[in-house]
């Protein structure tokens, strides 16, 4: 099959990208609706206080001025999984960087100058900001009303009276008499700070709202259904009265996954008489007003024979949630079913804590919750291979999955899955494991290597689907519509290619339409989970298949011959026997017309859907279930160079396998896999948000951030793609786009044990933390 | 208060009644609609909103309006002529450079000026050029990559004239002066110091 492609697994440029290379791409940033407002917020300058009083009344009589809302009139709660936010605060505010008032006026000038006039008093708390601390008895409440919220239930279980969210369990075998008959144990703590998603487009929404209860509404957001869904239970209108676009997104990586601005922007255009509001967030609100990564604490216990096999694995995860855990309930609950890495563990215990703190909130971050427990299981697999006196890859290869065994929530594994094994001797491989380094001239620099496993499925409501239309033009090409939103992942341009492919019409010829709007795209979840590619390209094959059957059943009858004796190819419907008897679709898309006028057909429009297939909630006492439609595997090795003068480090090479099933674009695939690696560098080397012991974060901007630039990238990167395929992924593919960043920091502080031989527990390695742990003086928190 | 100012954007010349605290980015976006460049963060500190001014590379939130009198500006807008992408614009096509696509202006800008002070710059070269410019998406190995290529295809053929046109469109424009060095001294920047961030 893989000969006859012409389109799949080709090295195809994005279809967005002429748009983007000349400054045609628009986004929401760049909209502007005839009558628009700008808003602007004042944010709470607190961690945990009550709200004793708001005067507005000087920022309302500022000319300009079209609406000033507080939390009072607002009684509305949202989220995704969680219900448990305001659209603005009331009464408490839960984070420093909380949205208090919200003004919107003629220019963003008026706006904000209008927020220096509003006076807000405040009745200052104690704050919560330690998540360990906040699940001993007597500690404050975040959310002392947490026994009202909806939320997903089955699913998700909030314990009231306590800070915890969520509690997610996995219990496999007998835990206790495993570890008590081990030979080797090994316990070890673990830290991740939050970090940001900083996508280079910060939030932003414009909302008019319309009579009666209907509103128009542009969003920067991964997930155009779900933003009218969640407005639709929020306000208690239909969905049809709401209609989203999304235009060009600059960036997401989960952080515009669920629901933003948009409320915010709804609210104040309905108090402006119904004139439309644009909320962009400034860089500064993007970091301490929008959601983040959540902070993870780890306990990592690990028991094994003698001979490097893993009998027990016991980890407690504590998830610093921040002030709200609408979206991060799911990650702790998805770290708890991938806890214990991609490894057999007969005997395993889990306990994921999502716990409420007076910081801000969390949320999916790309591969989220995967980065974080894995920065601990393989830090923790590398220590207990260096106990067994084992090569950390053997000890790896001697415990991965492998056929005939079962994940720690029951799931077979079988040869669909790929191969993990696959990848780690092809990530070590190719740094040449085993090899030392090659000696450095400078005497203060050393240099070490390390290796790294990472897995990851799709983590999403069991009923999670999606649909794709695909409509014929009049000159024969194909219209595709989807509502999954391509931020840059490049995902449109691969359901081109399949669509080319299955259509057997010349690429040139299909078009995804941009822009997705809920007024005329088909539906989708929301574009998270590394699940559109494979779902929605299972959409787009079905849809070509539905276009197909109608075109060939026009030909037939305009041919004369039965349906399967035609054929269809370039764009032509001909018969099999009798290529020259032939059809162009363009004869055939809006009905075909014999020589005498008569005419059959009609326009083509075929529909494709796909949805999740025996997934099952997990069991709330052992976790025991199918959470996944499908796993992704991988490896990084990685060689560094360490400065012990300054802390540096420098990557000399980084290998990336993953099993990608069936790579389907060579080129966006590399793409994504380089750009993932260094974001997870990001995450590894230095990024982490710094608070005060009141709470008050202290890094918002880039200057104190730092995110990867151009001069801290690898001096050699590479991918290795896997081609087992996944049984039911579109030509055997899997999703890769989270996966790329997962594991990174794992297998740098491996490599830095090589170089060093100093365990590093706590991200991220900045060189401070290092020189200091070098010196003698630090690391081990 | 509102100043005139006269300058040439992209080659076509523009008057403009602006106040004195709008910024050169404001002027580009909402008076002229040149929307192709873009607000990351609006302190200077991200490169997407990164245009040329006389030929230097500089970040327009950080320049007033009323500064770009009299100079002539170049934007992302302005890279393809007579509807044909530069050969910049192809290398990033060729390359997958661009994912969301937010820094992309940004990027060809920073990218350009390198190339007019430097035909045939080293990676090092490139890397600095583009060091003020972030990209979340794509770990900047496709733009270096990019940018090597459209510097190497560029080679031997006739480089874009970098002196600003005077008359456009049979509309005289005051003469450009000389542009201050700015925030053109990017390049000049010591190497990026991350040991800081947490």
């Amino acid at each position: 099959m893989t000969a006859e492609l012409r389109y799949v697994g080709k090295p195809i440029s994005r279809d967005d990208a002429v748009d983007k290379v000349t400054g045609a791409a628009r986004y929401t940033h760049d909209l502007a609706v005839p009558g628009m407002l700008h808003a602007a917020l004042v944010t709470s300058p607190h961690a945990s206080a009550k709200i004793v009083r708001i005067d507005a009344s000087a920022a309302s009589a500022l000319p300009g001025v079209r609406a000033v809302l507080t939390g009072g009139g607002l009684d509305y709660h949202l989220g995704l999984y969680m219900q448990d936010k305001r659209i603005l605060a009331r009464n408490v505010v839960r984070y420093q960087g909380e949205p208090v008032v919200a003004v919107a006026a003629d220019t963003l000038d008026t706006a904000r100058e209008a927020c220096r006039l509003v006076r807000v008093e405040y009745d200052r708390l104690d704050p919560v900001l330690d998540p360990r601390e906040a699940l001993a008895k007597g500690s404050p409440l975040v959310h002392p009303d947490l026994d009202t919220y909806e939320h997903m239930r089955g699913v998700f279980f909030p314990q009231p009276r306590t800070n915890i969210a969520h509690h997610q369990k996995v219990r496999k075998g007998d835990f206790d008499t495993a570890i008590a008959s081990a030979d080797v144990t090994l316990t070890a703590k673990f830290y991740n700070p939050p970090v940001q998603h900083v996508p280079m487009e910060t939030h932003a929404a414009i909302v008019q709202a319309l009579p009666v209860d209907r509103a128009e509404i542009w969003t920067s957001s991964q997930s155009p259904y779900t933003v009218r869904h969640l407005m639709s239970v929020c306000f208690g209108v239909p969905h049809a009265n709401l209609r989203v676009r999304v235009p060009y997104v600059g960036g997401g990586f989960g952080g515009k996954a669920g629901l933003h601005l948009e409320p915010l922007a709804y609210v104040l255009s309905k108090a402006a008489g119904g004139r439309p509001v644009k909320v962009v967030a400034t860089r500064e609100q993007e970091f301490n007003t929008l959601p983040s990564r959540q902070g993870l604490h780890s306990t990592v216990e690990i028991g094994a024979d003698r001979d490097g096999v893993i009998g027990a694995l016991k980890a407690t995860y504590v998830w610093d949630a921040g002030a709200y855990a609408d979206y991060g309930v799911n990650v702790g609950r998805a770290a708890a079913y991938s806890g214990a890495g991609p490894y057999v563990v007969p005997n395993c215990w889990i306990d994921s804590y999502v716990v409420y703190t007076n910081k801000i909130f969390g949320t999916a971050y790309r591969g989220f919750g995967h980065l974080e427990v894995l920065w601990g299981i393989e830090r923790a697999i590398d220590m207990m291979a260096r106990k067994l006196a084992m090569d950390p890859v053997e000890f790896r290869r001697a415990n991965l999955l492998r056929e005939g065994e079962t994940t720690i929530t029951g799931e077979p594994f079988t040869a669909g899955h790929g191969s993990p094994v696959g990848c780690l001797d092809a990530a070590a491989q190719a740094i040449a494991w085993g090899r030392p380094s090659d000696p450095v001239d400078e005497p203060y620099k050393v240099r070490g290597k390390g290796i790294a496993m990472l897995h990851k499925a799709p983590a999403m409501p069991t009923y999670t689907s999606c649909a794709a239309v695909i409509k014929l033009d009049e000159d024969g090409a194909a219209d595709v519509l989807v509502s999954g939103v391509d931020y840059g992942q490049g995902t449109y341009t691969v359901l081109k290619q399949i669509a080319a492919e299955e259509l057997r019409l010349p690429i040139d010829s299909v078009h995804v339409t941009w822009d997705c709007d809920t007024a005329f795209s088909p539906y989708d979840w929301q574009t998270v989970a590394s699940r559109f590619a494979y779902m929605g390209g299972n959409a787009v094959i079905e849809a070509a298949a539905d276009c197909l059957r109608q075109i060939r059943d026009v030909a037939s009858s305009a041919l004369g011959v039965a349906a399967d004796e035609v054929v269809c190819e370039n764009g032509t419907a001909f018969v099999k026997t009798d290529p020259d008897r032939r059809i162009p679709y363009a004869q055939l898309a809006l009905g075909y017309t014999f020589e005498n006028g008569n005419s059959i057909g009609g326009p083509i429009i075929g529909r494709g859907r796909y949805i999740a297939t025996g997934l099952t909630h997990l069991d709330p006492q052992t976790g025991q279930g199918l959470p996944a439609q499908y796993w992704t595997y991988g490896a990084h090795a990685v060689e560094i160079e360490v400065d012990t003068r300054t802390g540096e480090i420098e990557i000399l090479d980084i290998a990336t396998a993953l099993d990608a099933g069936k790579v389907l674009n060579p080129k966006l695939c590399v793409g994504q896999v380089v750009g993932g690696v260094v974001q997870g560098l990001g995450s590894a080397l230095w990024e982490g948000f710094v608070f005060d012991k009141d709470g008050r974060f202290l890094n918002p901007a880039f200057v104190d951030y730092k995110i990867p630039t151009a001069k801290d990238i690898p001096r050699s990167t590479q991918q290795i793609l896997l081609e087992n395929p996944q049984p039911g992924g579109p030509y055997g593919a899997r999703g890769v786009a989270e996966h790329p960043m997962i594991s990174v920091p794992g297998a740098i502080g491996n490599a830095l044990h090589d170089a060093l031989g100093i365990e590093f527990t706590t991200l991220p390695l900045n060189y401070e933390r290092i020189l200091l742990a070098i010196r003698g003086a630090g690391e081990g928190t | 208060m509102s100043h005139e100012i006269f300058l040439t954007v992209n080659g076509q010349a523009e008057r403009a009644t602006v106040p004195a605290s709008m910024t050169l980015l404001e002027l580009l976006r909402e008076s002229l609609h040149l929307t192709g460049t873009k607000e990351g963060c609006g302190i200077g500190e991200c490169g997407a909103c990164t245009v040329l001014l006389d030929g230097l590379p500089v970040t327009a939130c950080l320049v007033l309006a009323v500064e770009a009198d009299g100079c002539e500006v170049r934007t992302v807008e302005g890279e393809a002529s007579d509807g044909r992408l530069s050969v910049l614009q192809q290398a990033f096509i060729d390359a997958g450079a661009a994912q969301c696509g937010f820094c992309t202006p940004g990027m060809i800008m920073s990218a350009r000026a390198l190339l007019e002070r430097s035909p045939s710059p080293s990676d090092g070269e490139i890397v600095e050029a583009i060091a003020g410019n972030l990209c979340r998406c794509t770990g900047y190995e496709s733009i270096v990559q990019a940018i090597r290529r459209a510097a190497e295809s560029l080679n031997g053929r006739e480089t874009r004239k970098s002196g600003p046109s005077l008359a456009v469109n049979g509309q005289a424009v005051k003469r450009p002066r000389r542009a201050k060095a700015r925030d053109a001294s990017r390049a000049d920047r010591p190497r990026s110091t991350q040991g800081g961030g947490g």
